[in-house]
């Protein structure tokens, strides 16, 4: 019982009981949920496929998560996803051939964007929501300009392998987002960063005052971010072949928000986990691929959506957790009490 | 204002330069100049049909703009505007043509409807203490999801009554006002009655400035905080109306990104996000920049719809980085304790303390809780 407690206290229990409890789900609809099979020398089924899809989602949020642990938020991301996705087409447009310089001015872009957030937020000491804001309204505008309106398609071969080709039976973007998975822990566990960055979400004053450069920590982040969001860019538009600069991305940055909440990291700051937030996506991904396979028709997946915010905000809001167990409490004594009231009369 | 000894003149030249009122003084000139440039630059411009075009085409956007300024103001943000216009209007279509109800029934329900949703909203905020920012998000996607659910299609309304209510129009010199846009001016008049002469204004502005404060003071967070979200989905929902009225059909994919439009016109009407400071009418200010923006590009001919996009985003860090500015000056002023200070104490009086704690916290997002 002891055990079961402290597991159930553990920062990462609830987003993996949520996992878990959706595969069962999955699993007790289709008892060949979980089979892999080879074809064509790739690994095959549908969790690979859920993984393929959520490997984007994933590399965003990472980015996302450090952004929220230093009290910020990031909502531009979905913008520079198109703005990537947009600058790649439109260089291979031109040179099909010239994959490298693609993928390089897609990071570039992202680069710029993740610089042109950190100034405004760490230097002009703007509102992260507001920053961000002005290139996520004026970011789908400059995507448009550079694809001239149109979809862009993609053909050049080279590109096209990022996003839905493989290596060594694994898709390439599921590899892609291990890497950036692996690198981001990497930084935070091995380097002094991720406790700097704890210290800027607990309080950024004093982190000021004993030293460290809370600046140019916080506009670190969000160039980190940006970054993160031109990679999902390539690997989106890889994916589908094309670039759109109206759709690409579209909700990408409440999905990112939603994957780091759901994976523990608080939005007050100062506490995060990597593992929670890739948990966190691959619990979007499999309610999305869950809500499709049980035959709930594709529309109703934005009110599941919608209602898995609201539960999971309120189980990890203490105040409402206070709230259920005084009621459940009061009830309890209430339901004892009644056969001594009832002697009484 | 200020002290009896200065003339009417230098109070005005004041007020102007009145970190408080500047914002809205310089939303209010960049109108001006931009429909002063349009009327230069093209013929038939400078009309009053043009002017009046911009609110009866604007009109639904400047109704959800007040209710966001309202939320904004009282330190909140709601996301969920633009999914509740697209759930009105298929509420609108759906009980007009598949139940033939006339649009008196229809109206009142929706406008409950839209209020509850808010209240239910602004309940979740306060009494389980979410962000603000995580529970309208769910919102958004609770009511974008309903559209879906009623229907994936566009539905075109027959129904005679909106036909009639759609069709009247009022003439006003040259050009005319639809209903639409008398609905808005009316929501703006109440909107400003509202904020500016009622308890309940004076709570919201308490409530922005520092909730912490406005409890101990004993003002009504709770009532206050709940009521702003009714508010905002009340006014969404009317926005909903009037942009039913406007096409005269319901469809599910409508009014996204409308959200960003209310709140990008909110704060380039001087509104701050911190909360406590900004006034209904610079939101008006605010839209008809973005619809005079919208007109200028349709005017011209030759510019492409998504520059738009790219000039609200310019404007937009403008205004943000000159509310900034203001701040610090404002704060330096402070310090420095001059005579303007005790007049700018004063006019806080009859607004709400200015969020003074943001500015010493650089990189501290608006929706993170400040005051838990």
């Amino acid at each position: 019982m002891k055990a079961i407690k402290a597991a159930l206290q553990h920062s990462l229990a609830w987003p993996a009981l949520t996992l878990v409890l959706l595969i069962v789900l999955d699993v007790a609809h289709r008892a060949d949920f979980l089979a892999i099979t080879m074809l064509d020398g790739h690994l095959f089924g549908a969790p690979i496929d859920i993984l393929n899809r959520a490997a984007p989602l994933v590399i965003v949020s990472l980015g996302m998560t450090l952004v929220i642990a230093t009290r910020g938020i990031d909502i531009s991301v979905g913008a520079v996803v198109a703005i990537a996705g947009a600058a790649a087409a439109t260089i291979l447009a031109d040179a099909p051939s010239q994959v490298l310089l693609a993928v390089g001015a897609a990071l570039a872009v992202g680069l710029a964007a993740g610089v042109w957030n950190g100034l405004l937020v760490a230097f002009v000491g703007m509102q992260p929501i507001i920053a961000t804001l002005i290139l996520m309204v004026a970011g789908r505008g400059v995507a448009q300009l550079l694809t001239g309106g149109q979809i862009i398609p993609i053909g050049a071969p080279g590109y096209l392998v990022l996003g839905g080709g493989f290596l060594a039976r694994l898709p390439c973007a599921v590899w892609a987002a291990m890497a950036v998975t692996a690198a981001t822990a990497i930084l935070m566990s091995r380097t002094a960063l991720g406790l700097f960055i704890r210290a800027i979400g607990v309080n950024p004053v004093a982190t000021r005052l004993v030293g460290l450069r809370a600046s140019a920590i916080v506009f670190s982040v969000y160039v980190f971010s940006g970054l993160t969001a031109a990679i999902a860019g390539v690997l989106m538009s890889s994916n589908v072949r094309s670039a759109d600069g109206n759709n690409a991305g579209l909700l990408l940055e409440l999905d990112a928000i939603l994957a780091v909440t759901l994976g523990g990291t608080s939005l007050t700051g100062g506490k995060f986990s990597l593992a929670g937030t890739v948990l966190g996506a691959l619990i979007i991904q499999t309610l999305t691929y869950t809500t499709y396979s049980i035959g709930v028709p594709p529309e109703a997946t934005l009110v599941v959506k919608a209602i898995v915010v609201l539960l999971v905000s309120v189980i990890q809001s203490a105040t409402a957790r206070a709230f259920v167990v005084r009621h459940v409490r009061r009830a309890l004594a209430f339901a004892q009490t009644k056969p001594v009231s009832e002697a009484a009369k | 204002m200020t002290s009896q000894t200065t003339s009417p003149m230098t109070r005005f030249v004041a007020r102007l330069i009145d970190p408080r009122t500047l914002p809205i003084v310089v939303t209010i000139v960049l109108f001006c100049v931009l429909f002063g440039f349009g009327s230069v630059m093209y013929t038939g411009f400078f009309s009053l049909q043009v002017l009046l075009g911009l609110l009866v085409d604007n009109a639904f956007l400047l109704i959800v703009a007040l209710g966001m300024t309202f939320v904004i103001v009282s330190g909140g943000i709601d996301l969920s505007v633009g999914s509740v216009v697209a759930l009105t209007t298929i509420l609108c279509a759906v009980a007009a043509q598949w139940w033939h109800w006339p649009i008196w029934v229809i109206v009142p329900l929706v406008l409950v409807f839209g209020a509850l949703f808010g209240a239910a909203m602004g309940a979740l905020i306060h009494f389980f203490k979410l962000q603000p920012f995580i529970v309208t998000l769910a919102g958004m996607f609770l009511a974008r999801g309903a559209c879906f659910l009623i229907t994936t299609q566009s539905i075109t309304i027959d129904e005679p009554t909106f036909h009639a209510v759609a069709q009247f129009s009022l003439p006003v010199g040259s050009g005319t006002l639809s209903s639409g846009a008398l609905i808005g001016i009316v929501a703006l008049i109440v909107a400003i009655y509202v904020a500016h002469y009622t308890r309940f204004g004076r709570n919201v502005y308490a409530v922005g400035g520092n909730e912490r404060s406005a409890l101990l003071m004993g003002l009504p967070v709770a009532r206050t905080k709940v009521l702003v979200y009714a508010l905002s989905g009340f006014c969404s929902a009317l926005g909903g109306v009037v942009f039913t009225l406007y096409l005269l059909s319901g469809y599910g994919l409508q009014g996204q990104g409308m959200e960003l439009d209310a709140i990008a016109a909110t704060v380039i009407g001087g509104t701050l996000l911190t909360g406590g400071v900004g006034y209904v009418f610079g939101s008006v200010f605010g839209v008809g920049i973005l619809g005079t923006i919208q007109t200028l590009i349709t005017f011209d001919g030759t510019l492409s719809s998504w520059w738009t996009r790219i000039v609200i985003g310019a404007l937009l860090c403008a205004f943000c980085l000159l509310q900034r500015v203001i701040e610090r000056h404002a704060a330096r002023r402070k310090s420095s304790g001059t005579g303007l200070h005790a007049q700018a104490k004063k006019t806080q009086e009859t607004d709400s303390a200015p969020a003074a704690d943001a500015k010493d916290k650089p990189g501290l997002a608006a929706m993170v809780t400040r005051r838990t």
